[in-house]
């Protein structure tokens, strides 16, 4: 039970995927089907930051200070391997191995940003098909519409 | 849509419309702000485009689709999302001509540390025009569909 | 090789930005395009190109072996890295080819399909769809593949939108699909969050040597390994997570079908291939349960039903659509039984099947050009109202039963001999079964088409009106390629056994 607790996240993350996932199959309006959609989405959002969570970890911005990798021939501030931060200007460094700040992973999150763009291209996409679908069947009930398609194929013609 | 500043006086939004006005440039300002801190801090283009397509979206939520078609006319639109494309693409290519991988900013300058700089400039403002513009687009198509809602159905 | 050396250096070594660069960057030039000529010419021009390249990369790859391109001069792991190797370099031509022979195709049939002021989005779609295919298949960072399936996704789901203006029914087709499409796309991101977390890194080659490190991974890795395997499988439309597939082939405009069908799934099972084989690795004890059991089981299951259904289809588009996902089980059975012999027989499969369905329905979209034919029953004398139309149908359709001289045959062929060679005899039955079956139902229209006399309307006999040459070519060329596989079979078997061998690591 203490696990459960301590490993809240995972447990948030789970019930909105199980509410979305639901959502999808069990609702036969097509707005509700998205909306579902939705929230199954942003289910694996919040998973994707809380794994980059680091517990007492800073924003990973430039901090002032800190380890130096050391400077190139132009006296720009070296990080990591050959990986140089243009804005540096050699005061400024990421938080590295090196230094004594602890910081939370970025990669997730920059990750999660494009999974959000992902998302909403979607949904846009799939409200603007429910918009098409009601100016030609004229409704959104998913029973509605297989029932006019039922009849469309019985008599190959539209109502 | 009237025209607000002949029904003054008998404007029901008078107190809503005076304040989006207020904020509007604020916003703008911020989704900039926003932009171009996205160098040193959280922020860049997705952000700041979003950000700068509320702005108008809010105008046209307060002063009608027609009003901000006008401000920002869909033509526009299509132009706006290519232009944010081939700057974000333009950026690589010309980095294809100055000896370097596709989007290596590092060839683009004297040194490499410029050339990032340069480089995620250009690419930050193309994404910027893109997001904002197909921001609006959305707006723009969904809200077109449906008649307006008039002062009087309030 | 000789043909290399007409090829500029600046192609070979950044072909494969350039793969995906172009299509994007043409996309959106392409939607601004005012008129519709301009749009098909430009698509055209850069579908050619992009074959061009690809056939390079191909000969390059065969030439040096694999190649890995950094993206924005950031060096893998850590940078996003595009690879061309045996297993991608095939795919990539493919894809390449098809959206060319494809663009062709489309210059009649979005005319009589596509609204005038609809055609240029929809060529900027088709090419945002290549290049999310090019880019899905080229890519060796796992979160990358995730953004390429959808920019190829969320493009298709507006191509098969566009069908609307034929058949209204394309709506809650895209509908459908789109919401099946986004759930597996969904699952395949929890997926690779969860390989993340396990390893830590983002490049698929870099997964591969920690998961191997660490013998498999722990519990972590498996739940990633289930949840990519039901992403793409929806995706790839395994079988009973194929239900999007027949409305969205039915009811979208005629080239999105048969674009789709000779790339998109083929496109998923190439990720298939790459999770299964090269990230994960069969030797750990999960990935070979899941290959026996749910790969082999699903695929067999659907090579039977879905055989069985096309059977009883009134639509012909509908019918060929529940082929694919016949077609798409011996894949799978190929991939499942998971020696050299069989991966190669699957990749070849996938390759055979795509050269064979992409013509199917480019056949079936000149029929419904000229006469507006969906149903099965409308084929009566097709065979003397569109002799060369019928002609090309007929040899792909022998082709898709596996006559021998045909693509078919050599693909069902070295399936066989590789299940036989494993000790599977039962699946060599299997095999026949479902050939048996794809008898059946091709051999139904074949009837139809050829001893039947064409239909009389208003007391006159339909007379012939064969499909524009702009059709014919596309399609014949398909014919004529999977003929041409089938009598000259080494070259293509050839890469799909290197493919097989790097993936297994028998090479």
């Amino acid at each position: 039970m203490s696990e459960l607790f301590s490993q809240y996240n995972y447990v948030i993350v789970i019930i909105l995927m199980m509410t979305g996932l639901y959502t999808v199959f069990a609702s036969r309006n097509l707005i509700k089907k998205l909306a579902g959609l939705s929230v199954f989405q942003t289910s694996v959002f919040l998973l994707y930051i809380t794994i980059g969570k680091v517990s007492g970890g800073q924003p990973p911005i430039l901090v002032e200070g800190g380890a130096s990798y050391g400077t190139d021939v132009d006296g720009h501030a070296l990080l990591e391997g050959t990986i140089q931060v243009a804005a540096g200007g050699g005061s400024y460094i990421l938080p590295g191995p090196g230094s004594d700040v602890l910081y939370s992973n970025p990669l997730p999150h920059v990750l999660i940003l494009t999974a959000i763009v992902v998302g909403v291209a979607t949904l846009s996409i799939g409200l603007a098909l429910t918009v098409r679908i009601r100016e030609v069947y004229h409704t959104i009930e998913e029973d509605e519409i297989e029932e006019k398609d039922f009849i469309y194929n019985l008599e190959g013609t539209a109502d | 849509m009237s025209d607000p500043t002949q029904t003054f006086g008998r404007d029901p939004h008078v107190l809503l419309r005076v304040i989006a006005k207020f904020l509007i440039p604020l916003i703008a300002l911020f989704a900039f702000y926003v932009q171009f801190h996205g160098d040193y801090g959280p922020g860049g283009g997705f952000q700041a485009g979003v950000i700068l397509a509320a702005s108008v979206i809010l105008y046209a939520l307060v002063f009608g689709l027609k009003a901000a078609k006008r401000a920002f006319p869909p033509s526009l639109i299509r132009y706006g999302m290519t232009l944010g494309v081939l700057l974000y693409g333009g950026t690589g290519v010309l980095s294809w001509f100055m000896g370097g991988e596709f989007l290596n900013y590092s060839v683009l300058a004297h040194d490499a540390s410029h050339g990032q700089h340069y480089g995620i400039l250009a690419v930050e403002l193309g994404v910027l025009t893109t997001v904002t513009t197909v921001m609006i687009a959305i707006f723009y198509a969904f809200g077109s569909r449906q008649p307006e809602t008039s002062d009087e159905d309030w | 090789m000789a043909l290399l050396n007409f090829i500029p250096d600046w192609l070979l070594t950044h072909g494969p930005a350039f793969l995906m660069a172009l299509p994007l960057i043409m996309a959106a030039i392409t939607s601004i395009l005012p008129n519709k000529r301009v749009a098909w010419a430009s698509t055209f021009i850069v579908t050619a190109i992009l074959t061009i390249t690809a056939f390079a990369l191909a000969l390059y790859n065969a030439e040096v072996g694999t190649t890995v391109y950094k993206m924005g001069g950031w060096a893998p792991p850590h940078g996003i890295s595009l690879v061309v190797d045996a297993l991608s370099a095939p795919v990539l031509v493919l894809i390449a080819l098809m959206s060319f022979v494809t663009v062709i195709y489309a210059l009649p049939a979005t005319v009589a399909e596509i609204k005038p002021n609809k055609r240029a989005p929809f060529y900027a779609a088709f090419l945002l769809c290549v290049a999310g295919l090019l880019g899905m298949v080229i890519t060796g960072d796992a979160f990358n593949v995730f953004v390429f399936l959808e920019v190829s996704s969320i493009s298709t789901y507006v191509l098969v939108a566009m069908g609307a203006a034929r058949d209204r029914r394309a709506l809650s087709a895209a509908y459908n699909y789109l919401i099946l499409g986004s759930i597996g796309a969904t699952f395949f991101v929890i997926g690779i969050g969860f390989l993340y977390m396990e390893t830590g890194t983002l490049n698929m080659a870099d997964m591969a040597r920690i998961l191997a490190d660490l013998d498999g991974g722990s519990r972590v890795a498996k739940v990633a390994f289930g949840f990519i395997i039901i992403g793409l499988g929806l995706k790839l439309a395994m079988f009973p997570l194929h239900t999007w597939l027949p409305g969205a082939y039915a009811y979208s405009p005629t080239p999105v079908t048969a674009f789709l069908a000779s790339t998109a799934t083929k496109a998923a099972l190439y990720l298939l291939l790459r999770f299964t084989f090269f990230v994960f690795d069969p030797s750990y004890a999960y990935v070979a349960d899941v290959l026996m059991y749910v790969l082999v089981g699903m695929g067999v299951f659907g090579m039977v039903f879905a055989s069985l259904q096309a059977i009883f289809q009134t639509d012909a588009r509908r019918m060929l659509a529940f082929s694919s996902v016949a077609q798409v089980g011996y894949m799978l059975l190929g991939i499942g039984i998971a020696t050299t012999a069989s991966v190669g027989a699957g990749y070849l499969h996938l390759i055979n099947h795509a050269v064979i369905k992409g013509g199917l329905f480019l056949a079936l979209g000149a029929m419904w050009y000229r006469f507006g034919i969906t149903r099965t029953e409308d084929f009566k004398g097709l065979g003397q109202t569109m002799p060369w139309t019928m002609g090309a149908f007929t040899i792909l359709g022998l082709s898709l039963i596996g006559v021998p001289f045909t693509a078919g045959f050599v693909s069902k062929i070295n399936l066989a001999g590789a299940a036989a060679g494993a000790g599977w005899w039962w699946a060599v039955g299997i095999i026949m079964l479902t050939s048996i079956l794809a008898l059946v139902y091709i051999g139904r229209l074949l009837l139809l088409a050829y001893f039947q006399s064409p239909p009389t309307i208003n007391g006159v006999v339909v007379e012939r009106n064969e499909a524009p040459l702009t059709m014919l070519v596309p399609m014949w060329a398909l014919a004529l390629g999977s003929i041409f596989i089938g009598v000259e079979s080494d070259a293509v078997v050839g890469a799909s056994i290197r493919a097989a061998e790097l993936l297994l690591g028998t090479g």
